[in-house]
């Protein structure tokens, strides 16, 4: 067996790097942070690469199983005798995946942030972040239990709370980074108590125990429990909750949009490729417990995000921030590694989908990136997120727009683009488990393809919008990630995906199945087509067609107005009837009685100060009558 | 007596050569070099520190009367590293111009008193345990009285002494009524023999009445604010840290030990004053302003929480003690650490003196608010585990009304942990005690304290070496 022990410097290099630069930051020029974080991210990434070439090929002979490795363990907390909570790092093939995923795209934020922020107030700060939240989200997959992953969720939760209010003289970065923190927190409730159910039940924490196929979790039968699901399955409906939340899914994803208050490479990094996806992973990690215990759960999953999908889609195409197309459409992808996720099963050739999610997952990283950072250079250009002011700005930011088409063919689908292969490979496991799903999932690949060319044109085509400054191309240090990402977005769907991420570890048979792949193609190009005429060249069709269907693009610009349920729910109903008489309960009677509890302490210490003379004969006479007060007491009353 | 079994008693054996050789090496340093003698002193006490780390092998020496065992040779490590850190701390202090000319006295006479806990730690009998005693209380009061020209020190000595020498003689009368009923000074005969008899439980209670003064537990503890603020700061953290430790081991010892057959009724003893303690220890606590004082207050109701932890089951109850002493070293040391660093370059030692200490002097903030963290028990720092161990001790041997009001009493504590913290980082001072830079020692000290607070919570380990030498020793 190899030893993988070293993996564990790829997230002790950016602590070691956040605590040097929030320690020290300061004292050195900003540029300097900004180089120490990447060297440090430099070296994650070599070594991740390093880790992912030794595992999935040097190390692994054709055929046989790719082996689940604890590189390292050590025990924390001993709570009970059975239960332990440990410290480690687990290496499978999903964990090597997320390690390249975040890595790279953590260097390429890295990198495009020296130029991206320069002249910022706080730019230690920023890179100090973005290494603490690197070291979270790959401790988080690197976790042996699930308890550490819960430690490294909540300290994911925590960095991106610190990423988003990165502006925080702005109140709506302010509001906007308690609104993640909230939601995703509410939603942690619930991993919380998907952790402590499951935990009771199987006494164990281990991810390799609970996922073994005849380990305590799968093989024990417990049958059914609270309203027709055993208690399993509302373990792992709890535990999907956090999932939910902080991928963002319907109807926990009210955060997401406004999250992208933060600077352009955070959304890149948290919203497209790292945090998002933890969801995703979260459920792909457990996903024997979730494929081989009746599998309710997972319906839930791939409904939920099937919904997710089309919902965001829609709102996708009526927004006009860039910045917030962008951030549906990532809600919308997300929704369909889910839902891949949910349309799977275990092992064999059934286990399609859950190679495709995590193929798709890989790619999104790549290509959803390259879009955020592209967007970004378009926002460092014209200074504005609103489509309304931009327009052909094609002949201004040439490497720019050519990354940025790539992104655009790539998430719709087009080959042989990675996003087709990895979009195909999910049609193909909705259609073998269920039409509906596919169907929905199908109208969803011909919205995307819509939206994301109607974003395109709006950006670089479209008016020819006169601009104060002439907008200029990036520097080198913004346009050198997006040619690499690009670059990734093009191949990285030729990886052999199937031989690598699968249920149950073994190689499965991968081909392209004509019947679902010619007509998603064709729904895709239909989308494009559909955006070239209508946004291609400024005109009223647009405005037209928004009238026909007046009240739906209404309700879709206002994103179906969720903010304003949750608004009602919570201000109209909870403050009001659970929150204020619970206000005025603690008002009036816990705090009441406390400042009494307070002033008697406080009037006792008062009258006691007496005893504490300085006169030592009565310290001397304390001291006997205690000794014979002690003595009476229990010889004459015990 | 052959070769070997100095090496048993290794810890007392060397430390006594380390005070002769400082005696030697400080004849012939001249007048004008003492502070050459720190230096020394300190890179003696850290060789005594890591030889005491080597394996040691365990036995019994001179018919009973001196035993070591891997736990007791524990304890004595934890008290070394202890005095390390103190001893860094103080060397600010030392080499002030009115403390050079007895430089060298400071540390025998601390080392005189350590080797009588040593004594103490290892006793197999009652005899050496009242010689070990009094070897650690009567230098102690020379320690006090150090700084003689200061009234309020001399004060502080001469009551540690007058104090001590009444609760030795409350402790010597016990002793001599145990002698009396079992015929014996050996704990192992001792613990054989010992039942409910009146006169034996006014022995025990006499017994007890003299270690509660060593560890001030109220109503015993009148002594402590007095000797903690007219001793000299670093005096007073050699105190609160190292003798108060070293008793508190001693006490779980002969507890667990000798007076095993009569548990019933010390753990009611214990459940009464350990109230009691807490409750006055906090009372008084929140109206201190001198932090000397408030701290010595803060250390009584800390040992309140001590005897919760000895109330629980066996070894879980002694793993649990022990536990908490090593935390609560290294907490109360960063605090000292931090007030001595203060008091050596300012001269000042209250509360309100620390307003606005955050904005001049950001890293002393830092580490006083983790050892108030540490104190009052907020996670994640070893103090929260330390609580946390003592409550489940506490709790698991079904005393929950106890632990419920040591939770009130660890809310109550909060409040003035957290006044200092609010002095330092909340109020606004105009002229607040101004930036400066501490020397090396000071800097490794306080650095070792912090070190502690934060790895003893996060290094489980060290809780589990406490657990499997503590089933060792509970016959």
């Amino acid at each position: 067996m190899v030893n993988y022990a070293y993996t564990l410097l790829i997230p002790l290099i950016p602590l070691a790097v956040f605590l040097f630069l929030g320690l020290t930051g300061h004292k050195y020029k900003p540029i300097v942070s900004g180089i120490i974080g990447t060297l440090g991210l430099g070296i994650g990434a070599i070594l991740s690469y390093a880790t992912a070439i030794s595992y999935f090929f040097v190390n692994h002979v054709d055929g046989t199983k790719l082996e689940s490795i604890k590189a390292f363990e050590i025990p924390w907390l001993h709570i009970t005798e059975n239960l332990t909570i440990s410290l480690g790092s687990l290496i499978d093939p999903i964990s090597v995946m997320m390690l390249v995923v975040i890595t790279t795209v953590s260097l390429m934020v890295h990198i495009y942030s020296i130029g991206y922020m320069k002249g910022e107030k706080g730019y230690h700060r920023f890179f100090a972040f973005l290494s603490l939240f690197t070291f979270s989200m790959l401790g988080l997959v690197m976790a042996t239990n699930i308890f550490q992953m819960y430690i490294f969720w909540e300290l994911v939760g925590l960095s991106s709370y610190l990423l988003i209010g990165f502006y925080y003289t702005k109140p709506s970065a302010v509001a906007a980074s308690k609104k993640a923190f909230i939601v995703t927190r509410f939603a942690d409730l619930g991993f919380l108590i998907g952790i402590l159910m499951l935990s009771f039940f199987t006494q164990t924490f281990d991810f390799q125990t609970l996922t073994n196929p005849n380990g305590p979790a799968i093989a024990n039968n417990y049958g059914t429990g609270f309203m027709g699901l055993s208690l399993i399955t509302w373990a792992l409906l709890f535990i999907f909750m956090g999932g939910a939340g902080k991928s963002a899914m319907f109807p926990l994803h009210i955060w997401l949009p406004d999250a992208m208050e933060g600077p352009t490479p955070v959304s890149a990094l948290i919203h497209a490729a790292t945090m998002v996806v933890a969801g995703v992973y979260l459920v792909a990690r457990l996903f024997p417990v979730y494929a081989l215990t009746g599998g309710d759960a997972l319906h839930v999953v791939a409904w939920v995000g099937g919904f997710s999908s089309l919902f965001a889609a829609v709102i996708a195409c009526t927004q006009t921030d860039i910045k917030r197309v962008l951030a549906y459409s990532t809600m919308s992808q997300i929704g369909y590694m889910m839902l891949a996720l949910g349309v799977s099963g275990y092992g064999g050739h059934d286990g399609l989908g859950f190679m495709a999610a995590n193929f798709h997952l890989f790619t999104h990283a790549m290509f959803k990136a390259l879009l955020f950072l592209g967007a970004g250079a378009v926002i460092h250009a014209v200074h504005s997120n609103e489509m309304g002011d931009m327009g052909g700005l094609r002949k201004y930011l040439p490497i720019t727009h050519i990354t940025f088409l790539i992104a655009c063919l790539t998430i719709a689908g087009v080959p042989p683009f990675s996003g087709f292969w990895s979009k195909d490979e999910i049609l193909v496991a909705a259609w073998h488990h269920d039409k509906v799903l596919f169907i929905i999932e199908f109208l969803v690949a011909g919205l995307t393809a819509f939206y994301m060319f109607r974003l395109y044109y709006n950006i670089f085509w479209n008016k020819d919008t006169h601009y104060h400054h002439t907008p200029h191309e990036s520097p080198l240090v913004m346009t050198i990630p997006l040619m690499i990402l690009a670059f990734g977005a093009v191949v990285s769907g030729f990886l052999p995906f199937h031989k690598m991420v699968t249920s149950d570890g073994m190689a499965i048979e991968s081909h392209i199945d004509f019947a679902v792949a010619i007509p998603s193609v064709l729904i895709g190009l239909i989308g494009i087509a559909v955006a070239t005429v209508m946004y291609r060249k400024p005109g009223s069709l647009p405005d037209k067609i928004a009238g026909t269907f007046k009240n739906f693009y209404k309700w879709a610009y206002h994103k179906f107005y969720m903010d304003e349920v949750y608004l009602f729910v919570t201000k109209k109903i909870i403050f009001r009837y659970i929150s204020a008489p619970l206000a005025w309960f603690d008002r009036h009677v816990v705090d009441a009685s406390m400042n009494g509890i307070a002033n008697t302490v406080d009037a006792t210490s008062k009258s006691v100060r007496g005893f504490q003379s300085g006169r030592i004969q009565q310290y001397g006479y304390v001291f006997v009558v205690g000794a014979i007060l002690l003595v009476l007491l229990f010889i004459y009353i015990f | 007596m052959v070769f070997n079994d100095f090496l048993t008693m290794r810890h007392e054996l060397i430390l006594v050569c380390m005070i002769l050789l400082v005696l030697i090496i400080d004849l012939c340093v001249s007048k004008a070099n003492k502070t050459v003698m720190i230096p020394v002193a300190i890179s003696l006490f850290l060789i005594h520190t890591i030889i005491g780390f080597l394996p040691a092998q365990s036995g019994v020496l001179f018919g009973g009367a001196y035993h070591s065992e891997p736990l007791t040779v524990l304890m004595k490590n934890i008290l070394n590293i202890g005095v390390v850190i103190v001893l860094l701390q103080s060397a600010a202090w030392l080499q002030k111009e009115e403390n050079r000319e007895k430089i060298s006295e400071f540390f025998m006479i601390m080392w005189a008193t350590l080797t009588g806990m040593y004594f103490m730690i290892s006793s197999g009998d009652f005899l050496m345990l009242y010689l070990g005693l009094e070897l650690a209380t009567i230098p102690m009061a020379t320690l006090a009285a150090y700084v003689h020209h200061q009234t309020k020190s001399a004060e502080a000595g001469v009551k540690f002494i007058l104090s001590s020498a009444l609760s030795s003689g409350i402790l010597l009368f016990g002793l001599s009524m145990i002698y009396g009923t079992c015929g014996s000074m050996y704990f192992d005969t001792i613990q054989t023999a010992y039942g409910n008899a009146p006169l034996q439980v006014l022995a025990f209670l006499f017994f007890f009445s003299g270690m509660a003064f060593k560890i001030s537990l109220v109503p015993f503890h009148l002594w402590t604010a007095d000797v903690y603020e007219g001793a000299p700061v670093n005096v007073t953290s050699y105190f609160s840290v190292i003798s108060k430790g070293a008793s508190a081991f001693i006490l779980i010892i002969v507890l667990y030990t000798v007076f095993h057959s009569i548990a019933y009724l010390w753990k009611d003893v214990l459940y009464i004053i350990s109230i009691i303690t807490m409750v006055v220890g906090n009372l008084f606590a929140l109206r201190q302003q001198n932090l000397k004082r408030f701290l010595a207050f803060s250390s009584i109701a800390q040992a309140g929480f001590l005897l919760l932890g000895l109330l629980g089951a066996n070894e879980v109850g002694m793993t649990a003690t022990i536990y908490f002493v090593l935390v609560y070293i290294f907490s109360n040391l960063g605090a000292f650490g931090v007030v001595s660093a203060i008091h050596a370059k300012t001269g000042k030692e209250n509360i309100s003196d620390y307003n606005g200490l955050y904005k001049t002097n950001p890293l002393l903030s830092l580490l006083m608010m983790l050892s108030m963290f540490s104190l009052a028990g907020i996670p994640p720092v070893a103090g929260f585990f330390g609580k946390f161990f003592l409550f489940t001790s506490a709790a698991s041997a079904g005393y929950y009304w106890l632990v419920f009001i040591a939770v009130l009493n660890a809310t109550i504590s909060l409040y003035y942990y957290l006044m200092v913290v609010k002095a330092m980082f909340i109020n606004k001072n105009d002229n607040p005690i101004p930036y400066f830079k501490s020397d090396a020692y000071t800097r490794v000290g306080l650095i070792c304290a912090a070190l502690g607070i934060f790895v003893i919570g996060f290094w489980s380990q060290i809780y589990e070496i406490i657990t499997s030498l503590a089933f060792g020793v509970i016959k």
